[in-house]
């Protein structure tokens, strides 16, 4: 029974980190459609950003109540998942609690640590599913949150909840069972929040509990693999890993420098007869300008979109968004990852070359959506892991106004005005210098 | 003041007597062609005359930089405008550059070194704290005393360049009372100009950007808007008017303020 099992545990974890990998690759194949990008430069600078903004949260705290609610289930997270490890140990070996002999009186501290966390991991999502769902928090209500992505949040709230309050029974039940020195239920020492529950198990019978010990055991093992199975394969949660990721690949420019396109570079200077540099000389034919579709973005655009939680917080201060127009800078990362996912299914099911007819521009994103960013960089700031919208959104404006000609009337006129007037107005470049006459009235 | 002649040499004719002025003055197009801008031009230009500052303008051989094109996505218009100011700048051996305009200010930092132009770029705030720092605005006190002023950010000055201490430095030294809005610095909201807004009407909502902007700012109960920019300037100044409150609420440039606590209005 007991090698029966080790086996069937072995297939389990094998059957649920095969799925993983298998997902894991997907998601960066995807990434990896998008253009190439160099973000590998100042890696020290990099590593710093990655341990203040990811490690250090630096940009929750900006809002300080969602933010000790959420380091709660970070810290959860990071620290319940050290007895996930015995708990592998333990599943594969046939042991139980393989590290209380070892730890001796430092064991039940230990896991008194981790029920401290587990208990904040519930009380933290009960009141994340109050705000969901209860409360009307206008960014947790916005017009792209439709079904799927409430359900999605309300799945992973659900989830952590029934696997913290497994973790919990299980505990409880082991510490009555060695009370009653029930046969390989050694003593560990008292567990402080599962001790509390001691008083309700007590009310069972030592072969209920046993079985209750068990499935709560298994459950719980089960249930973290099925979770992190979830997550990888299609999940806003995933940001709990790429946003350590996402932020050692941050934007180190300043917010309002936009990239200089190189190919449109080497044809300027063509034009103007000016000497091209070896590295633009190298550059091969222009091909699209801007991005009409999600693989015309860059796999660092992409890896902003895996990487969002839609918590809403670019929304929640864009100046376009809160005066009640159309453009949402949440919806446009939902929409580039939705497309970039049915890029690769495509791939994955119809052949490389498969056109679905659709793209990323128009089908997803409106041009109405496009024209009302002000380019301020509320959004890029407000985002707790430096994701950046506003790159995506201009990426988009380049493709309308270089590739479909699509300016509404005032902007050619605009541009025609610079180009032919040396202005974005339409005045005489003569009387550029006649502010000096009030100089001296 | 009256026995001062103010000034604005023109960078050809420095260049043609030898003259290497210490700073280009990059005047940007809304403070060239924009009524209400022009006053800001002639606010700093007077500044710079009266702190014996040498500078010099570019006059008629300035050219848009390229901000609102490349912004709306016109990348190409973008660069073309960008290389040729960067050869009229080189030209003239050009290595320090101030403006009034965070548009320009940004693009010529951020965006003209990697097309071959490198030179010092600094938003006027930041050259009028230097100024203030160096002892050599006077700013006679009593003028702006307990007057409540708040600060709008401009975007392109705050969040694109982190610069947010120089404009509030400038109007402490006033001996103002300053108010802050809401939301400032970091989270400061747009005036609704920024990425080529300013050139065209705003997509349909429930609101116009600069009235919301203009409503928090009312909010403070300050006399006096402090702009930094000639895009939020004109924003706001529409603000005022929608509210009916321009005359008992004006927006000033930052210039504006300091040239009429240096007496020079």
């Amino acid at each position: 029974m007991g090698i029966l099992l080790q086996l069937v545990f072995l297939l389990l974890l094998g059957t649920a980190s095969f799925y993983i990998y298998k997902n894991v690759k997907r998601i960066r194949r995807n990434i990896l459609l998008g253009k190439p990008e160099n973000r590998a430069d100042q890696p020290l600078l990099r590593l710093k950003t990655m341990a203040l903004v990811a490690l250090g949260q630096k940009k929750m705290f900006k809002k300080p109540i969602p933010a000790v609610l959420h380091l709660a289930v970070y810290l959860g997270f990071l620290i319940v998942n050290i007895e996930i490890l015995e708990i592998v140990i333990d599943g594969l070996a046939g042991t139980h609690r393989i590290f209380a002999p070892y730890l001796g009186t430092i064991y039940p501290l230990l896991i008194t640590v981790f029920e401290f966390f587990a208990v904040s991991v519930i009380v933290a999502c009960v009141v994340f599913l109050i705000r969901r769902n209860v409360l009307s928090i206008p960014r947790l209500q916005s017009a792209e949150l439709t079904a799927a992505p409430k359900l999605d949040a309300n799945i992973i709230l659900i989830t952590e909840i029934v696997l913290m309050l497994a973790l919990l029974s299980m505990n409880a039940t082991d510490l009555v069972l060695q009370a009653r020195g029930s046969h390989h239920y050694f003593a560990t020492g008292n567990f402080f929040f599962s001790g509390l529950l001691i008083p309700f198990f007590n009310l069972f019978s030592n072969e209920t509990l046993v079985v209750i010990e068990r499935v709560c055991w298994w459950f719980h093992i089960a249930g973290v693999l099925a979770f992190a199975n979830y997550v990888f394969y299609d999940s806003k949660h995933l940001h709990i890993f790429m946003a350590f990721i996402n932020t050692y690949f941050s934007k180190l420019t300043p917010a309002g420098q936009f990239e200089n396109m190189p190919t449109v570079t080497k044809e300027v200077k063509l034009m103007l007869s000016l000497p091209l540099t070896e590295a633009e000389t190298a550059l091969g034919e222009a091909g699209r300008f801007g991005a009409k579709d999600a693989i015309d973005l860059t796999w660092k655009n992409l890896l902003d979109a895996y990487s969002c939680t839609e918590c809403g917080r670019c929304t929640q201060q864009c100046p376009a968004n809160i005066t009640g127009k159309k453009l949402s800078p949440r919806k446009i990362m939902m929409d580039t990852r939705d497309r970039i996912e049915e890029i690769g299914k495509n791939m994955d099911t119809k052949g490389k070359d498969y056109d679905d007819g659709k793209s990323l521009l128009d089908t997803y994103i409106t041009a109405e959506e496009l024209l009302a960013c002000t380019t301020c960089n509320a959004c890029v700031e407000a985002c707790p892991i430096n994701i950046d919208p506003l790159s995506i959104i201009v990426q988009l404006r380049q493709y309308r106004i270089m590739e479909a000609s699509q300016a509404p009337a005032a902007w050619n006129g605009m541009l025609s005005n610079i180009e032919n007037n040396a202005a974005p107005w339409k005045f005489s470049p003569s009387d550029r210098m006649n502010w000096v006459e009030k100089l001296n009235k | 003041m009256g026995n001062i002649t103010f000034e604005a040499p023109l960078m050809s004719d420095a260049f043609a007597k030898g003259i290497q002025p210490e700073v280009l003055f990059w005047v940007g197009c809304a403070g060239s062609f924009d009524d209400r801008a022009k006053a800001i031009t002639v606010a700093f230009v007077k500044i710079l005359n009266k702190v014996g500052q040498s500078f010099a303008v570019l006059g008629t051989e300035e050219s848009c930089t390229g901000d609102p094109a490349k912004r709306a996505g016109n990348e190409f218009l973008f660069q073309m405008q960008a290389m040729s100011n960067i050869q009229v700048l080189d030209g003239y051996g050009v290595k320090r550059i101030v403006t009034a305009c965070p548009h320009c200010f940004n693009t010529l930092k951020n965006e003209y070194p990697n097309l071959g132009g490198n030179y010092e770029v600094i938003h006027h705030s930041t050259f009028l704290q230097e100024l203030l720092d160096a002892g050599k605005l006077a700013i006679e006190g009593g003028k702006f005393e307990g007057k409540k002023i708040t600060y709008h950010d401009s975007c392109y000055l705050g969040r694109a360049n982190r610069v947010y201490e120089a404009p509030r430095r400038l109007i402490e030294a006033l001996d103002a009372q300053l108010v802050e809005m809401k939301r400032s610095r970091s989270k400061g909201l747009c005036c609704g100009a920024g990425g080529a807004q300013m050139f065209k009407e705003p997509e349909a909502g429930s609101k116009d950007i600069n009235i919301e902007r203009t409503e928090e700012a009312l909010k403070t109960e300050a006399t006096i808007v402090a702009a930094a920019c000639p895009f939020c300037m004109t924003m706001l100044s529409d603000g005022m008017k929608n509210k009916e409150k321009e005359d008992s609420v004006q927006v000033l440039d930052l210039a504006e303020l300091i040239a009429l606590a240096e007496g020079l209005n």
